[in-house]
């Protein structure tokens, strides 16, 4: 088939219901048993056929409504032109033109929020699913070519000094562009490994590690300074960075980082957690090799209630199974249709036997006289009006109460603001929720000083942490110029 | 960087002192704070331990530790002139040292090492200090001569009798507690029943009372929430909030319970830590 299309692609006579005839390529996967006893990776990668095909599913619209979609305004419809072009080296150019990450975020960004619930081929067939599958595409010229470039070149020395607090993505993106243009920058990390969420939340089988350290190892090619197991607020503060240290400009992209509970009765007994600590211990601490290289226990689980409907809910559950739980409950108090989790997530954890439990909540964590957890009391739930995030809001049920027998609760609903920052940088402004103040050029309130990322926006994705870490280093080299 | 040991120290059976190279903890840590530490740079397990002491100058912090599980079995085999894998900080509030008058500091076990580096700032501060410390046994009472040092008044006892009074800490303390007048505040730090216990005593006497906890914790910077205590009915983490509470307020028997999630999983690394050392030794031999 491909051939066939090739031809007409260079003849420029494939039209648009050819277009739409190609099938859209299905990814390849792990099957979904086996993966249950493993952490590779789940998504495999398309093949460079599949890929071709795929890119031909593009209508190349002259608007290119993809593009309005991308938090970071990739471009798009160029770059899926050069793959359907078999000029893959030119597509990756293309989007490294705006995003550094590429197989980092073709693997994790939501793109049927994005880029794809805009194409106009999801649009045709009405279903998200059937975009242009562009995230996948850049998935595929990212682990094809991304090894090869070369390491970006870098300004002659500047004598100016840059902080920047955290490796998470938007550390990662500033440390980046701000030393290409010749400064000298350290980054620094509270824990042992750089990464940030890369490496402590999302696990190996959504993001595969290797991948995030090729991304450090080019910095460290670059002369980024990455210093570990350093904790702005304690360690040092910014100010003693800025006046004591001598660094001219400080970005502070510490993320979210401060777990929220329910607050209900038995969120204190053995065997709840908050999903950052469950994936903290499984990913960063390696728990699912305790005994055998590591020292970080996890529970050992044979129900487990998962509680939320996001992405880190998705990947605490499918953590769950491949810890050897018997059966994973993912409770979630809306029904699937508003889960914020990706598409692709849900699926994945619907095959691996993650069981959903939607329109409920539990009102209780019950234990033992030991304090242990022994099951969840759940209230079943409705949809009612819509609420002020636009989705339908879930009302309870009176009288529904049930319990559902678990051994372990983790809780994945969400994160605040860390207020380590805050309460060790007077003269920097916050909002009421902790987050920090800035401008549209993510300066804060103090000289010197720029914010992005979820410690700025709450809890977002890595592609906006991308998108403000980007805008931050254009205005730390610009601030350092003047 | 290089964590090195520059002296360690067997303070009693399975406590063990070490000074470890960590210039910057030892500029910035104020007393009642603490580090993570781990014996491996990449998967060895996170330990909070108090700095019991730091030198600025020299860039060395003190800590004092007991081997219980894996990690401090495999931390205390560390010889002099070699290194942690890592060590951060310093972590959680400090003490909020100043003039209260009368000080009781009431030390269990390896609680001492956490209360010393309080005891002494408060000294320091202009307080009276009273200090009660305990141990089980004389072999295991850690560091009485440097709370002589420092206290006004020193107490020692043991659950034996074997060293000071045979008595529970709770037992002096009910009394200088019952003094006319009755100290200004309190402060506990040893293992959590104690803890209860001294709490349960002062609330009597309407004492204010601090306590320093250290519970299970992964990051120490607020991230991971397993550290989370209620403190007056309200879920609190031990690393950002504190590690230092008013003692009145916490739940310790909900505490406890938190304590011991993992002591199996603890047992059984640390077993076959101390199988694969003993094969170990034999291989040396053959």
């Amino acid at each position: 088939m491909l051939k066939e299309l090739l031809e007409k692609q260079n003849a420029g006579t494939l039209k648009a219901k050819d277009r739409y005839e190609i099938p859209a390529q299905d990814m390849p996967a792990q099957d979904g048993t086996e993966r249950r006893e493993n952490m590779n990776e789940v998504a495999l990668g398309y093949t460079e056929t599949q890929a071709r095909l795929e890119a031909m599913r593009c209508l190349q619209c002259r608007n290119a409504p993809c593009m309005e979609g991308c938090p970071v305004r990739i471009r798009i419809r160029e770059f899926v032109t050069a793959i359907a072009n078999g000029s893959f080296e030119e597509a990756l150019a293309i989007i490294k033109e705006n995003s550094l990450l590429p197989a980092v975020c073709g693997r994790v960004c939501p793109q049927e929020v994005q880029c794809q619930e805009t194409c106009t081929v999801g649009k045709k067939f009405k279903d998200p699913e059937k975009s242009v599958s562009i995230g996948r595409l850049e998935r595929y010229v990212a682990d094809r070519f991304g090894k090869q470039g070369e390491t970006p070149k870098v300004a002659p020395p500047t004598g100016k000094k840059v902080a920047i607090i955290g490796s998470g993505p938007g550390g990662i993106v500033v440390a980046a562009d701000v030393r290409r243009a010749g400064h000298d920058v350290t980054v620094f990390e509270a824990f042992h490994k750089p990464g940030g969420v890369m490496i402590y939340g999302i696990p190996e089988f959504r993001l595969p590690k290797s991948i995030v350290q090729e991304e450090i190892d080019v910095l460290e090619k670059m002369g980024v300074k990455i210093t570990c197991n350093f904790i702005v607020g304690r360690t040092r503060t910014i100010e003693q960075l800025m006046t004591e240290d001598g660094f001219d400009a400080v970005y502070v992209g510490v993320g979210a980082g401060l777990p929220k509970f329910m607050n209900i009765d038995g969120e204190q007994l053995v065997g709840v957690y908050s999903a950052n600590e469950y994936l903290t211990r499984a990913n960063l601490m390696k728990a699912y090799q305790f005994g055998k290289g590591s020292d970080t226990p996890i529970a050992v689980s044979k129900n487990v209630a998962v509680l939320g409907g996001g992405n880190v809910a998705m990947d605490a559950a499918r953590m769950a199974v491949r810890l050897g739980a018997e059966n994973v409950y993912l409770v979630y108090r809306r029904s699937e249709k508003e889960m914020p989790a990706r598409i692709e997530e849900v699926h994945h954890a619907k095959e691996e036997g993650v069981q959903f439990r939607t329109l409920q909540n539990p009102q209780r964590i019950l234990g033992d006289e030991k304090g242990n957890v022994v099951g969840a009391e759940c209230l079943k739930y409705e949809l009612g009006e819509p609420d002020d995030s636009g989705r339908r809001r879930p009302v309870p049920i009176k009288g529904s109460e049930f319990v559902i027998d678990v051994d372990t609760v983790i809780v994945a609903i969400g994160n605040g603001a860390n207020p380590l920052i805050q309460q060790t940088t007077p003269g920097l402004e916050f909002n009421k929720w902790g987050n920090i103040v800035v401008d549209e050029k993510c300066k804060t309130s103090l000289q010197g000083v720029y914010a992005g990322g979820d410690i700025v926006l709450g809890a977002a994705t890595v592609i906006l942490a991308m998108g403000q870490g980007r805008i931050a280093a254009a205005a730390i080299n610009q601030y350092l110029k003047d | 960087m290089s964590f090195k040991i520059l002296s360690k120290k067997q303070l009693s059976e399975n406590v063990f002192q070490m000074d470890v190279m960590a210039p910057l903890v030892a500029r910035s840590r104020k007393a009642g704070q603490f580090v993570i530490v781990s014996v491996d740079q990449d998967a060895g397990e996170r330990i909070p331990l108090t700095i019991a002491a730091a030198d600025a100058e020299n860039g060395s912090i003190r800590l004092i530790f007991q081997r219980v599980g894996k990690a401090t079995t495999q931390m205390a085999d560390l010889a002099e002139g070699e290194s942690l894998g890592y060590v951060a900080g310093p972590l959680g509030q400090p003490t909020h040292i100043k003039k209260f008058g009368t000080v009781v500091c009431v030390g269990g076990g390896i609680g001492n090492a956490p209360l010393l580096p309080i005891a002494t700032a408060l000294k320091e501060a202009g307080n009276t200090i009273i200090s009660i410390i305990g141990a089980r046994t004389k072999e295991l009472l850690i560091l009485e001569d440097e709370f002589r040092a420092i206290s006004d008044e020193l107490i020692v006892v043991s659950d034996d009798g074997s060293c000071g009074r045979k008595a529970l800490v709770t037992e002096p303390l009910k009394e200088i507690c019952s003094r006319d007048p009755k100290p200004d505040c309190a402060i506990a730090i040893g293992p959590a029943v104690m803890m209860k216990f001294c709490c349960d005593t002062t609330k009597e006497f309407n004492v204010p009372t601090q306590v320093s906890l250290n519970t299970i914790m992964v990051d120490g910077t607020g991230m991971c929430g397993g550290c989370r205590v209620e403190v007056g009915g309200q879920t609190k983490f031990v690393c950002v909030d504190g590690p230092e509470f008013d003692g009145h307020q916490v739940n310790f028997d909900q505490m406890m319970r938190r304590m011991s999630a993992y002591k199996e999983l603890e047992q059984k690394a640390l077993e076959q830590y101390q199988k694969h050392q003993c094969k170990i030794g034999l291989d040396q031999t053959a």
